[in-house]
């Protein structure tokens, strides 16, 4: 079975909603691309994920008030894992969960990666960006939040995982 | 999402994402895609599918490796454990995507967040 064209789709169900003007989809006809000039055993790696990942700090607290709202910010990348979790709510929760913080922030995948040799280090710091509300946001605000804490870590190669 | 690995990459940056929408990246345009054709919210495999995780990340390295142009994308050999029915459903009359009350918290959010623009705060 071919993959879903959430594009296609969503313009239908948004319309049947009764939202007129169909979201635009962001669009270029050139992409940027910046080779890999070392071995990955050499490089630091970082994920930066739209997942709403986030510390649990106090397990009865509602996180839900504060979430999707704010520009990009940083999980450390020694946060244990079972203290990580994501409350976002805009996947496929007929289908599936986000119980497993690992199937879609995957810290853990990162952390067998550096221990193997397969990359050299793992960045201090880890980021979350907010699925905007607009791309302008994403392009002027949080795009400059991440390149210069990526930099400012020695960052060599990132890993992105939307939800 | 993929704004933002557009960023990166043109600032000097290697990237590679790991997403299930397949169409909305590659309609954007990034540099490196492994697609993973489950639901949304699993790109990097199946809840407690340890090993499967394991081979989509190292696909996900792999790519960093391999690639020598952007768009390049390659898919996950692996299909959803439950069945394809997800994709029929998704999006469609019969099974609304957010309920009640997760539409309501993303109203509430889209609201706070023109507040916060409003107040300088974003």
């Amino acid at each position: 079975m071919s993959y879903v064209r959430y594009i296609d789709k969503t313009r239908a169900y948004y319309l049947k909603e009764g939202y007129d003007k169909p979201y635009e989809w962001a669009h270029f006809d050139d992409v940027p691309f910046t080779p890999l000039t070392k071995p990955l055993s050499e490089c630091r790696a970082t994920i930066v994920s739209t997942s709403d990942i986030a510390i649990r700090e106090d397990e009865s607290a509602d996180h839900t008030q504060e979430m999707f709202v704010g520009n990009a910010y940083v999980i450390p990348s020694d946060t244990p894992v079972e203290r990580l979790y994501s409350q976002q709510e805009h996947f496929d929760k007929h289908a599936t969960h986000l119980d497993d913080v690992d199937s879609f922030f995957p810290i853990t995948r990162l952390r067998e990666a550096e221990a193997a040799g397969r990359i050299g280090s793992i960045a201090k710091r880890l980021h979350g960006v907010h699925t905007s509300y607009s791309q302008r946001h994403t392009l002027e605000i949080d795009g400059p939040l991440v390149l210069e804490r990526c930099r400012e870590d020695g960052v060599d190669v990132a890993i992105l995982t939307p939800i | 999402m993929s704004l933002v690995a557009r960023y990166l990459e043109a600032n000097g940056i290697p990237t590679v994402m790991i997403a299930n929408g397949r169409d909305i990246v590659e309609h954007c345009g990034v540099a490196r895609l492994v697609f993973v054709d489950f639901p949304l919210g699993n790109p990097c495999g199946e809840p407690g599918a340890v090993d499967q995780q394991r081979e989509i990340f190292e696909m996900a390295l792999s790519l960093l490796e391999t690639a020598t142009e952007p768009r390049t994308t390659v898919e996950a050999p692996f299909q959803w454990s439950k069945g394809d029915k997800w994709k029929d459903l998704i999006f469609s009359e019969e099974q609304r995507f957010l309920d009640e009350e997760a539409t309501e918290h993303w109203l509430e959010a889209k609201a706070r967040y023109k507040e916060r623009k409003a107040e300088g705060k974003v």
